[in-house]
């Protein structure tokens, strides 16, 4: 039988890019001097699982490298090297290279051969260099030469003596199969010696009494006949001796091997490892099959493969429970259907309660599949602060919270570049160099904190520092000097804070070679926004600062606020909306240009009356009459007149897109209880028709495709 | 055909041990650990066992002390599967009471070959 291991190499690589992220958050987290046990023992396993799985996958180059750090991580192990920040750094480059080429294996390229043999080169002189006790290990285990046998075509007789110690059986080793494996190497006789039984009664059953002589004859080498015993070697008394062969040349005559077996033991070690051929044919399939393909191919074939999501089985067996369930209760709906008759009402309501627990249960297992802990997003930071910290020279202590919290997969992914956004920000502008910190008073190490929590059908990221905080006054003069904002313009210090999120901002005094590169906090927000998240920022001068993310637990399904805009039904994201008021004539202020404007406590926020917006002949336009739904814009708050607001309810968002074409204001479409359809509404969409209605008439180039 | 419990924390292992055997007709149960295999062990019956030595919360070592003190389990055969080919490990493996070892890396066929070994 042959098998096509390579079906294995998905997750193989899943694994090993898992191994890796723990190898890299021990290895950070690895404190100076004498390294706690279980950690260095959790990396150690890393590398371990990885060298050997690359080693039974055919990737030679990934185990041969991985063995390199593997013998280091086994001194650190075994206390014979103490993890000092050199090792730590050598060993992060060469989980960094490790990680390079396994992606290089997986898309099936290149990996760059200087950049790994320059890092393996720096391993093998932290190897070679005297460690603590002068130990000169050589780790677990070695890279075998190939070891050629001598060609074996010689018919020879063995004589096998075999006498196992009383206790053998219980270490699970049965003599008849070691005879029955002999007896296929060619023909065998067997001979017992049952003079060492005892008496009945002082028979101890599962204790071995007897012995045996063999006699072998075959094309069979003496280390064949080895390795039949080879697992039991220290279990028991082993002779074997050449009677005879046709083929006297041979080297390898009567060899007495008992009752001390050393040259068993030094012929086995010299000749019997058997990894040595295993590794080098698995080798020659690899440079056949895997990675190094052709160079022509390799720019096809770049892109990322098929992205693929482990779930635990317990997901997918509750998930087969709830399909048996929703079987049943339809095959019961269905017989209730044939028989109808009118006094069934009871049953049949019962049925669709039942059908609807079976649906919302399976609606949530589902969406259990898609979540991942935000952990998978979190684990890049320890290193990424350690690298900068390191390069800015200030001083970071990065708290994390709430890692388990789960979200959904595609979410969690495209959080990935606005979150280093904000946490390069936070140490590059945020927190101050350990002498200002000093200064001011502070602790000189500053804080960072990652927190994620779920709240309502949201869940939130916050990203708190406890730097020097936003200066109004800067953010301010540079709003005015970009033309952001105009100079006689009063806002509220939240209304500052907000300018940060503007194309075009940057308060860096310099472009550091840290968050400087050219892509603003307008770009995150941006990023979250279109998840259907908001980020704002809370933040007191010398204090600190805090950005919070808010985003939907998932991207297929979320929360919505049924409207009523004339005759219409919409559907308005439930995350999106701040407040809803009723208000009153008299607090609406005119502004030409600007049309009405409603003071809400420290700030005018714009009235978008809807029915305008989205053309419908109005039935409501007296502002006393209807409602205002006050949301989080693109760029600050604006109210939306409405009609009326009607229930809330989840809705799976069906592309407009790619049934149509995208539309300016609408964000999708989405079917209702009652089978009408009802269009989403996209706040930032609604802001732009506002402020120019002629775009509604333009069909915009799909921008905000993935 | 054997009932054979597969111990490693290694999934891709764990996948490609269980695949084979399957193959060949026997019937394989899966543990991420020594502890989930001795729980699993405590349920059911194997004929064969199967296991990595350095995993997280119960090593394959202790793993085969702790079956061999389990009734069911004294002349069960043991496989360690160990990426350490120096003595010490096999040794380690021996003292406990392990049948014997496969060592890493192998391919199917090899775990199929030694398999037949222990099964007979």
């Amino acid at each position: 039988m042959s098998i096509d291991i390579s079906q294995f190499y998905d997750v193989f690589f899943e694994e090993s890019f898992e191994g890796l992220a723990a190898m890299e958050s021990g290895l950070l987290s690895l404190s100076m001097g004498s390294a706690d046990a279980e950690q260095i023992n959790t990396i150690f396993r890393a590398a371990h699982s990885i060298k050997g799985g690359a080693g039974t996958f055919g990737f030679m180059t990934i185990s041969d490298f991985t063995h390199v750090m593997e013998t280091l991580l086994d001194q650190m192990r075994n206390g014979e090297r103490d993890a000092t920040t050199e090792l730590t750094n050598v060993l992060l480059e060469a989980v960094d290279v490790l990680r390079e080429m396994l992606t290089a294996a997986q898309q099936k390229i290149d990996s760059d051969e200087s950049r790994i043999a320059a890092v393996r080169l720096k391993l093998e002189t932290m190897l070679n260099s005297q460690s603590d006790n002068g130990s000169e290990s050589t780790g677990p285990d070695q890279v075998h030469p190939q070891q050629v046998y001598p060609e074996q075509n010689k018919v020879s007789v063995w004589n096998i003596f075999f006498k196992p110690h009383p206790h053998l059986l219980q270490t699970g080793n049965d003599p008849v199969r070691m005879f029955r494996e002999l007896d296929m190497m060619g023909s065998l006789t067997v001979v017992a010696d049952d003079s060492q039984l005892p008496p009945f009664f002082d028979l101890e059953p599962e204790d071995s009494y007897l012995s045996w002589t063999l006699t072998l004859e075959g094309t069979v080498s003496k280390q064949d006949v080895f390795e039949v015993f080879e697992w039991v070697e220290d279990d028991c008394e082993l002779t074997i001796e050449l009677v005879s062969s046709n083929d006297s040349s041979q080297h390898d005559s009567d060899i007495e091997l008992s009752p001390i077996k050393q040259p068993i033991q030094d012929d086995f070690l010299a000749n019997a490892e058997p990894t040595g051929d295993d590794v080098a044919v698995q080798n020659d399939d690899s440079n056949q099959t895997s990675p190094v393909v052709s160079k022509a191919l390799v720019q096809v074939t770049t892109s990322q493969p098929a992205s693929s999501i482990r779930v635990g089985t317990d997901k997918v067996d509750s998930l087969i429970d709830l399909v048996g369930e929703l079987v049943i209760t339809q095959s019961m709906l269905s017989q209730i259907g044939d028989t109808f008759t009118e006094d069934m009402l009871p049953q049949l309501i019962d049925g669709l309660a039942q059908l609807e627990r079976n649906t919302r249960e399976m609606q949530e297992a589902i969406m259990q599949i898609r979540m991942l802990p935000i952990s998978f997003a979190f684990n890049r930071f320890p290193r990424l602060v350690h690298d900068m910290s390191a390069k800015t020279g200030k001083q970071v202590e990065l708290k994390l919270s709430g890692e388990q919290t789960e979200l959904d997969k595609t979410v969690i992914e495209k959080m990935g570049d606005p979150l280093v956004h904000l946490v390069r920000n936070s140490l590059d502008h945020g927190l101050e160099t350990p002498a200002v910190r000093r200064a001011a008073g502070k602790n000189e190490t500053g804080l960072l904190w990652l927190n994620a929590f779920h709240q309502g059908g949201n869940i939130i990221i916050e990203v708190t520092d406890d730097g020097a905080g936003l200066n109004d006054e800067k953010i301010l003069n540079k709003a005015i000097e970009r033309g952001l904002v105009s100079p006689d313009e009063v806002l509220s210090p939240q209304r500052i804070h907000e300018l940060i999120f503007l194309p075009g901002f940057s308060t860096a005094d310099s472009v550091t070679d840290v968050s400087g590169r050219g892509v603003g906090m307008d770009v995150v927000r941006k990023n979250i926004v279109s998840l259907g998240g908001s980020v704002n920022v809370v933040s007191t001068l010398g204090q600190g600062s805090t950005f919070t993310i808010r985003l939907p637990l998932t991207l297929a399904i979320m929360d919505g606020q049924t409207i009523r805009v004339s005759d219409q039904h919409y559907i308005l994201p439930l995350i999106s909306i701040v407040e809803t008021l009723e208000i009153k004539n008299s607090d609406i202020k005119h502004v030409s240009g600007k049309g009405e404007l409603y003071p809400l406590r420290d700030e005018y926020v714009p009235i978008i009356r809807l029915y305008d917006v989205l053309g419908l002949k109005p039935i409501v336009t007296n502002l006393e009459e209807g409602l205002l739904v006050v949301v989080d814009g693109a760029e600050s708050k604006v109210g939306l007149f409405i009609d009326d607001l009607l229930g809330q309810q989840q809705v799976v968002i069906k592309s407009l897109e790619t049934n149509y074409r995208k539309v300016m204001g609408v964000s999708g479409a989405t079917i209702l209880g009652d089978g009408t359809i009802a269009l989403i509404l996209d706040v930032q969409g609604l802001v732009s028709l506002y402020k120019d209605p002629s775009l509604a008439h333009v069909i915009i180039a799909d921008e905000r495709a993935a | 055909m054997a009932n054979i419990l597969a111990v490693d924390d290694s999934a891709s292992m764990r996948q490609m041990v269980a695949f084979t055997l399957k193959g060949a007709g026997h019937a394989v149960t899966d543990a991420v650990d020594g502890k989930q295999a001795l729980d699993l062990a405590g349920t059911q019956t194997f004929d064969l066992v199967l296991t990595d030595v350095n995993m997280p919360v119960m090593d394959g070592i202790t793993l085969t002390k702790e079956l061999r003190a389990l009734t069911d389990y004294r002349f069960t055969p043991i496989l360690i599967l160990t990426t350490e080919a120096g003595m010490e490990k096999k040794q380690q493996g021996r003292a406990a009471g392990a049948t014997g070892w496969l060592v890493k890396p192998f391919n199917p066929e090899q775990l199929l070959a030694t398999v037949r070994k222990v099964l007979g």
